[in-house]
């Protein structure tokens, strides 16, 4: 099926209102007084900044399991940060960071930090183009989208987009990236959303070329994309250096330009957001991430090429996030880092780390709850080269907490946004009803209490305590893929058995997961 | 609606017909089900100019005298019979600014010892030079093949640490990009900078890296389509057949070589994709060759190679959409060809460049034109004049002002973004599209401008267009509404409307003025014994490079 059928198919069913709108023409419906709250309703203002780590970043070396010391050390023991080298938050729980994002921690501490643990997503892939397309684009393992997730959202809240554009309501870029291209995140059924800008005071202006319609070929097509991308740059270069010139920035904390492509990025977007542009999103990225080799210095692990990431990482956000406050957007204006996968448990032979799956994401804001969502990666005591993290969130459920408790977006918006399917919302933003408080202190409301046999031959048992709801048992194994759901039912408060056969499974470490609502407990189970 | 949708929806069954007619009747045209048979329609202008547009950096009008006149057949084999010799190799452009002590100002660093002092110059003598072979390009399809390689075998010279295995690097892409894929293949695997660039030097049997085992798989043989089914186990046991190739860094330059106590001598099990190949553990010096050629050999049985590397092809030559009719008419066809082939090159892309699909009307003038297709092939159409190659200071720095551009442009040629090339040769949906944006479309048109108007200006030289080289070339020069067609139909892949070709004559002919005015403005500026030659020269050049300017600015011209 094609992506837009789709998506209109999956609208249809769940009676979404702004995708009927358009299936009946939404241009008479221009000025009713329904679509004007639809395009406005509570969202004016509302800016989201996605900063790319791009190449997979080190979870375990930027949100370290404080509690996962020993086992740590016998896994990557050439790239470990030094315990006392962590940088602790302020209610202590069992993670702290790297020593080098000084910057994040005092927002932690400061209250502005959400840090979601081993994020990913089901049957996780290793290729950093298939991964990378995965998170943009918010689709399943398996599948292949050519709409981003950001593309879906604005598509259905600037329906029509780009036709008649830019409009009285909406006259700037839908979505900008700070760089040369702009990503799959922004592209629509038809378009992409995004506008690609490396320096928002000069542009040039391009000719103003015919509008006669072009012929419906290939040739034709390609024709009318250029127009339409000449014909945009034009209308939006002048808003965009109107608002860098009215606008500022006000923190001295940002490094000297030219030598932090990070911090220079979000200089620009603070400017553009203080000079009045609407634009809700903006992308900016830091690449050098794929740390296969020299990730630390081998005589200090604190410094090396990770840890200057980590440094241009947290100092920019502090900045940027200084710069927000000063200039009174706080209240307007969060952020998302995310990376298209973690790396490996286990570090190579040339101080670095191959490929992995989960890792943590981080948003910040005056709008987050502060805390650390979810538990600490489990690592096992005997680490081979396969074994991955498996993981506790869903990506889709950060975006659908983006979406839902900060853009306000109702359900079924949120869900054709995901591409028809329905993600939890996690306590990342104050405006969630769930509470950050209850992911602090897991044990007393869910454990895993022994798994004996363990290592398992042929069959062990689980045994678990919950408090009421439903909860899910399952089974990853080590490269991160589900081998098997052993509950998934509602529970009463107490504590319960359930066997095991790992009978047929190859010999290694597995990860047993329990689940209740949005909480997660992991433990290594080793299979022989 | 979904654009393939319209079409399958408002199309006839199988029409295998076609409009032959010129550009301008383009309502007439309706998408056909051509594959890759021989081409047997007419083979005239509108066809050569197609076919040399999608085989060259730009089309010189002597490119065209060239061809013109030949069948189909011999244009397409003389656009694959490619030189042998390898380009000469980058020098020394850096002497006034810093003392190579190995290497003389003007000759060629790339023997030398490796000294990090200059090597952040040598860096830019080879990015530099790596241009100027494009810019240079003799009149085949060698450069644009060396260019889809390089974004196919995809390093970044500047996570390199020696630039002399950059330049090696390019020599592999040069000697085989019209050979055979296998050897190509094999070239890259242990190639230095390859080697360097995914890890290869430090996958060892202690401590195996996958990184270039899963780029072998992912992007450089099977893709990573639906029908691409190798397992992450496949992966790891790919990795343990390559461990043992490293780096001597200690040769002038650096070069391969394989460490045998670091070779995993086990036997190698792969899965059900590969036919449950086990590649058996060998030792000794020469295990690494026997297990590489074992490894390629599996590799090279399995289907998808040739269908990823003829999609591949279809979508830097052809057009980047695919469907269904392209994959059954041509790719899976293509395919056949070139397993035939063993593999060869050349014979892939005779069948391609001579069928009837490729010169379907349907496909022409729809590639958006990559930045160095647009910037050098501009550099070509005008014939811009660089410095001689004995004043190499000044060449390299029109080199690099050409390399810089493509950079801002989105094409760093020696530094694609990562592994996997240019997004717009393989990201879906956008593909070609994503050469353009509010960023780098005005940076296109500034190219052409800068050095129509203003020139790039170093010391005394001035790169800067000379208007009259191209134009002098054209039919009837002297008549305004012939010499916008000539431009036009050299210099745009389709052609344009009434509103704007008037457009352009009012360029030529400032208010409507008589169409003799500009015949007499021409004859004066040719003749230097007329009378107002002078002034005549001078306002005719102007009016020339508005021309020119406003055709490079119309969006028909980002389209080959």
């Amino acid at each position: 099926m094609k992506r837009r059928s789709f998506f209109k198919a999956s609208a249809a069913a769940g009676t979404v209102l702004p995708l009927t709108l358009n299936g009946m023409g939404v241009k008479t419906f221009e000025d009713s007084p329904l679509l004007q709250s639809l395009g406005r309703r509570g969202t004016d203002g509302k800016v989201l900044v996605i900063i790319n780590l791009s190449g997979g970043n080190d979870g375990l070396n930027t949100l370290i399991p404080i509690d996962q010391y020993s086992n740590l050390s016998k896994a990557r023991n050439n790239i470990l940060i030094p315990e006392d080298k962590v940088l602790p938050f302020w209610n202590k729980p069992a993670a702290g960071l790297h020593p080098k994002l000084s910057g994040m921690r005092d927002l932690y501490n400061n209250g502005m930090l959400s840090a979601i643990q081993a994020v990913g997503y089901p049957n996780p892939n290793y290729s950093h183009f298939r991964s990378t397309d995965i998170w943009m684009s918010g689709s399943d393992s398996n599948e292949s989208w050519t709409t981003g997730w950001m593309g879906r959202y604005l598509d259905g809240k600037y329906t029509g987009y780009p036709k008649g554009y830019p409009t009285t309501a909406m006259p700037d870029p839908l979505a900008i990236q700070i760089g040369q291209m702009v990503s799959l995140a922004f592209m629509g059924p038809e378009v992409n959303m995004g506008m690609a800008i490396t320096d928002p005071t000069t542009f040039y202006n391009l000719a103003n070329g015919t509008t006669d319609p072009t012929s419906n070929t290939p040739a034709g097509n390609e024709l009318a994309f250029l127009r339409l991308m000449a014909q945009q740059t034009n209308q939006y270069a002048t808003v965009i250096q109107n608002a860098a010139a009215k606008g500022s920035n006000k923190s001295t904390k940002y490094p000297t330009g030219g030598r932090q492509p990070l911090a220079d990025q979000l200089k620009i977007v603070a400017k553009l957001i203080s000079g009045g542009l609407k634009t809700p999103v903006y992308m900016v990225s830091l690449g050098g991430f794929d740390t296969h080799s020299e990730q630390v210095d081998s005589a200090d692990h604190t410094i090396g090429g990770h840890a200057t990431l980590m440094q241009q990482l947290g100092d920019a956000i502090a900045a940027f996030q200084d710069d927000i406050k000063l200039l009174g957007l706080e209240d307007r204006v969060v952020g998302m880092t995310f990376s298209e996968f973690g790396r490996r448990v286990m570090s190579n032979a040339s101080n670095g780390t191959d490929h992995g799956a989960a890792a943590p994401m981080f948003v910040f804001g005056k709008a987050v709850q502060n805390g650390v969502i979810g538990a600490n990666p489990t690592i096992p005591s005997t680490v081979t080269v396969n074994d991955n993290l498996p993981m506790q969130y869903d990506f889709r459920q950060v975006y659908a907490s983006v979406l839902t408790d900060w853009f306000e977006l109702p359900a079924a918006e949120v869900k054709v946004a995901m591409g028809g399917k329905d993600f939890n919302t996690l306590p990342i933003f104050k405006s969630n009803k769930a509470r950050v408080e209850d992911y602090i202190d897991l044990v007393s409301r869910i454990a895993l209490n022994k798994i004996y046999p363990n290592p398992a031959v042929d069959k062990t048992q689980i045994s678990y305590f919950t408090e009421s709801g439903n909860v899910k048992l399952s089974v990853f194994d080590a490269s991160g893929q589900l081998v098997r759901i052993l509950k998934d039912e509602w529970h009463g408060h107490g504590t319960y058995v359930v066997d095991f056969d790992v009978v047929g499974l190859r010999s290694g470490n597995y990860y047993v997961q329990l689940a209740q609502g949005e909480k997660r407990i992991t433990e290594v189970l080793l299979v022989q | 609606m979904d654009r393939t949708a319209f079409f399958e929806s408002i199309l006839p069954a199988s029409p295998k017909t076609q409009s032959s007619n010129e550009a301008g009747k383009k309502s007439l045209m309706r998408r056909t089900n051509t594959g890759i048979s021989a081409y047997t329609g007419t083979f005239a202008k509108d066809e050569l100019m197609h076919l040399l547009r999608r085989t060259l950096f730009g089309v010189k009008v002597s490119d065209y005298n060239l061809y013109k006149g030949k069948t189909l057949e011999q244009v397409v084999d003389a656009l694959l019979n490619v030189s042998t010799t390898l380009p000469n190799p980058p020098i020394n452009n850096y002497g006034n600014l810093v003392n190579d002590p190995n290497v003389p100002y003007g000759s060629t660093w790339v023997n030398a010892a490796l000294d990090p002092a200059v090597e952040p110059y040598r860096k830019g003598s080879v990015k530099s030079w790596f241009w100027g072979q494009m810019v240079t390009q003799s009149p085949d399809i060698q450069a644009k093949m060396v260019l889809f390689w390089h974004n196919h075998f995809a390093l970044q010279f500047l996570e390199i640490p020696d630039s002399r295995a950059c330049y090696v690097y390019t020599k592999v892409l040069y000697t085989h990009a019209l050979g055979n894929l296998k050897d190509l293949t094999r070239a890259i695997t242990i190639d230095p900078a390859m080697l360097f660039y995914l890890n290869g030097r430090l996958n060892t049997k202690k401590a195996p890296d996958e990184n270039y085992a899963r780029e072998l798989q992912e992007l450089f043989t099977l893709g990573k389509g639906p029908n691409s089914k190798y397992t992450e186990d496949d992966v790891k046991a790919m990795a343990r057949v390559l461990t043992g190739w490293s780096i001597n860094p200690l040769t002038n330059p650096f070069s391969t070589a394989f460490v045998s106590v670091n070779h995993d001598s086990s036997d190698k099990q792969f899965s059900s994709f590969y036919g449950n190949t086990v590649i058996k553990g060998q030792t000794g010096i020469n295990a690494g060759n026997t297990e590489l050629d074992d490894l390629l050999t599996m590799i090279f049985k399995v289907d998808e190679v040739a269908l990823f590397l003829c999609r591949k092809l279809y979508e830097y030559f052809v057009y980047y959409e695919i469907d269904d009719t392209v994959e059954t008419n041509v790719i899976v066809p293509l395919a056949k060809v070139f397993r035939d082939s063993g593999y060869s090159i050349k014979a892939v892309l005779k069948t391609l460049l001579m069928s009837e699909h490729f010169f379907d009307t349907w496909n022409r003038a729809c590639v958006i034109k990559d930045p160095l297709t647009q910037q050098v092939g501009f550099c070509r159409e005008m014939e811009l004049k660089f410095p001689s190659s004995s004043d190499y200071f000044l060449l390299y720095q029109m080199y690099q002002m050409g390399m810089n551009f493509g950079q801002l442009t989105q094409l760093n040629l020696g530094d694609p973004p990562n592994v996997a090339g240019w997004p717009a040769w393989y990201q879906k949906p956008l593909f070609h599209r994503s050469w353009i944006n509010s960023d780098t479309l005005p940076k296109r048109n500034q190219f052409t401008d800068y050095l129509l108007f203003i020139g790039h200006k170093v010391g005394t030289y001035t790169l800067l267009v000379d208007p009259w080289i191209f134009t002098k070339q054209l039919t009837n020069p002297g008549k305004a509404d012939d010499l916008i067609a000539a431009c036009v139909s050299h210099l745009l892949p389709m052609s344009i409307n009434a509103t704007q070709t008037a457009s352009l004559k009012e360029i030529l002919l400032p208010g409507g003025i008589p169409d003799y005015n500009w015949s007499d403005e021409y004859r004066a500026a040719t003749d230097p014994s007329d009378p107002n030659y002078t002034t005549a020269l001078s306002t005719a050049t102007v009016k020339l490079r508005y021309l020119l300017k406003s055709i490079m600015n119309l969006s028909e011209y980002q389209l080959s």
